[in-house]
């Protein structure tokens, strides 16, 4: 019963990426939204968090978040996969069911 | 009703807009923006100071179609003609983001956290966003 996370806020100005990461399982999926792009960056404070949690969970940004904030996909960290709306839209029906940090 | 108000035409205060958030994901930063030129069209001392998440407001290369809002990155390269120039980013802020100053948009200068907190008790006004 795989879980999709989902988290919205930069990880320097809360803890809800790491309360989320915290709680969920492996074999679950968590994606980045909006303020949360910032957690996947590569030079980001929150790298090295986020690359143990991938190794049991697959771990995705929002594009589209991504590009507006003046990133891209290459400067995320290594296995991060980027989706668009449409697949947001997949991953909720891959997944058992949503779960949102806010 | 005739004696000057304290306060009134042609005083001139220093202004320090803070800003703390990151862009689009909350108004914090738009909403700053209109302060700021608010504050210039008032013939204010106005200055602009990044910190936090703030910082990532400046950051170059801003592409706004997907997520359907306005992309405002440009009007801070617009603030020099509205005698806007004093833009300052807190270098620690900076760092721990993995940014320097030639992934901003606009040229800024950068202050250690004591730089910045002493600037900080020099004004008279400092609004936070």
């Amino acid at each position: 019963m795989a879980v999709l996370h989902t988290t919205n806020k930069s990880p320097l100005q809360t803890r809800d990426l790491e309360s989320c990461l915290r709680l969920s399982r492996p074999g679950c999926g968590v994606l980045l939204i909006e303020d949360a792009v910032y957690g996947a960056l590569a030079a980001g404070t929150t790298a090295a968090t986020l690359t143990e949690a991938a190794r049991q969970r697959r771990i995705y940004v929002l594009g589209p978040d991504l590009a507006a904030r003046g990133f891209t996909a290459e400067q995320l960290i290594p296995g991060v996969e980027v989706v668009d709306y449409g697949g947001f839209v997949d991953l909720a029906v891959e997944y058992h069911h949503v779960q949102a940090w806010i | 009703m005739s004696e000057e108000r304290e306060g009134g035409a042609g005083q001139v205060k220093r202004f320090m807009i803070v800003n703390r958030k990151a862009p689009y994901g909350t108004i914090y930063a738009l909403e700053s923006l209109e302060v700021v030129l608010i504050g210039a069209a008032f013939d204010q001392d106005v200055s602009l100071v990044f910190l936090d998440d703030g910082v990532y407001q400046l950051k170059k290369g801003q592409r706004t179609q997907g997520i359907g809002q306005k992309n405002f990155s440009s009007t801070y390269r617009a603030l020099a003609d509205y005698d806007v120039e004093k833009l300052y980013v807190e270098r620690e802020s900076l760092e721990a983001r993995g940014l320097t100053v030639d992934d901003l948009l606009v040229p800024v200068e950068v202050l250690g956290s004591a730089e910045l907190g002493a600037l900080m008790e020099r004004q008279d006004v400092v609004l936070a966003f």
